[in-house]
């Protein structure tokens, strides 16, 4: 879930309202999003859910940016031209995904420029997921099974958020993410049937990969401190626990199917919840990460900032060339 | 003789939630007077909630004779859709 709220504080609520908004039109606004009504541009809304939904919105963009990173790490070293035409087509598509979100963001009053530069000076935050390393091959299909597969099951809400732009992005983005958790499965699959060795790379991914996976789902319920809020506005339509609890639920079976053992020795089926039962999560780890301490945060920003500032002499050359050519043909 | 009214390219809103979608164009001398026309021309039984107009003139439009070069590409990368991977029928939820 690209859009849990990640705080690094975890006390302190992340919206300090500001001044005092008129009753009357926040009361029409509560009403009309309580009937699930959607929120356009150029309605009106009040301050705070317009800086929620910047926060929000610019952390899932920034997700689906530095998701690049890990994944692109790869697409060389794919083991075939299959492999590795997929992996280069999913990279595109997390691309394609950041810059939905951007365009979101930016029709309530940010801009890229801005979003981009809260990212670099590491004000905004990104998931904490993609500051873990990928070893191996497997790591890949793990990534694709898991990590997307976590995506999947937070942004299937967010396609009814009350945000008109965010709802529609989200549904562009959940279309396309169906093939982005089959492809991971699939790689999973055909590990888990080869060679032992190649078995164990995908135990060892799922191993590594299925913690940080629940972290993905931000903090629990009782230390979320702008879930009531959130979840009022309906920027966010279940909880962090709920979405958890489903996640795990589907995905605990798809690893049995592949004969993979889930790194949870507490995980048993609870027949009155109808639900797993799990272990404890190490939350001390997730806000480490949070605060930049995850194991590659500074080379993934490194990574970005370098492809910026490389980038930059393309940017000035495109404008400076359409300067130019509207110059000649004012002109003519 | 006076010069044609520049042309504009309507937009109509359905209902909150729904994307603009294009359904025509009107003749105006500038945007709210479009507004109005567009108004008057394509909302008449209740078709939207929100109009956009936009100079016609300020539309970049693709080249027909491109659009092999454009979108031919996509149609060999079927591996970009999830039928492209088969996972037996026991496993779901994926
Ligand atoms: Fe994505
Ligand atoms: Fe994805």
């Amino acid at each position: 879930m690209y859009t849990t709220e990640l705080d690094d504080n975890k006390k302190k609520p992340a919206t300090v309202p500001s001044a005092p908004e008129d009753p009357v039109r926040l009361a029409a606004f509560e009403a009309r999003v309580a009937a699930d009504d959607f929120i356009e541009p150029k309605d009106w809304m009040p301050e705070a859910y317009r800086k929620t939904l910047i926060r929000q919105i610019s952390q899932h963009a920034h997700s689906e940016i530095v998701g690049m990173l890990p994944e692109g790490n790869w697409i060389t070293r794919a083991p075939s031209l299959r492999r590795k035409a997929v992996l280069l087509a999913k990279v595109q598509d997390e691309g394609g995904h950041g810059l939905y979100l951007y365009a979101a963001a930016e029709t309530l009053g940010t801009s890229r420029d801005e979003m981009i530069e809260a990212l670099h000076s590491g004000r905004a935050k990104y998931s904490t997921i993609f500051n873990y390393p990928t070893l191996t091959w497997a790591d890949i299909g793990a990534i694709g099974w898991l990590v997307d597969g976590a995506a999947i099951m937070n942004q299937v809400p967010l396609q009814r958020t009350s945000y008109g732009p965010y709802a529609r992005a989200m549904v562009r983005i959940c279309k396309e993410e169906s093939f982005h958790q089959r492809q991971g499965y699939e790689i999973m699959m055909t590990l888990a049937a080869g060679t032992a060795e190649q078995k164990r790379m995908a135990q060892s991914a799922l191993d590594r990969w299925w913690w940080p996976s629940l972290m993905m789902f931000g903090p629990p319920d009782d230390n979320s401190p702008n879930s009531a809020q959130s979840m009022r506005w309906r920027i966010k339509r279940e909880t962090n626990d709920q979405i958890r609890q489903k996640f795990i639920d589907v995905t605990v079976p798809q690893a049995e199917a592949i004969d993979l053992q889930v790194p949870d020795p507490a995980l048993k089926w609870n027949e009155t919840r109808g639900s797993y039962d799990f272990g404890e999560i190490d939350w001390e780890e997730f806000y480490a990460v949070v605060r930049g301490e995850g194991p590659l945060a500074k080379e993934r920003m490194n990574a970005r900032v370098k492809a910026w500032e490389e980038g930059a002499w393309v940017r000035e050359a495109a404008m400076a060339h359409a300067d130019k050519r509207r110059v000649r043909a004012a002109a003519e | 003789m006076s010069k044609e009214w520049p042309l504009w390219e309507v937009f109509v809103r359905a209902k909150n939630g729904l994307a603009h979608k294009h359904v025509g164009s009107v003749h105006a001398a500038d945007g709210r007077m479009a507004i109005e026309a567009a108004r008057d021309t394509y909302t008449r039984r209740m078709e939207g909630i929100s109009l956009w107009v936009v100079p016609s003139a300020s539309i970049v439009a693709s080249d027909p004779n491109d659009a092999g070069e454009l979108f031919e590409p996509a149609a060999d990368k079927v591996y970009r859709h999830p039928t492209f991977y088969s996972i037996p029928d026991h496993i779901k939820n994926i």
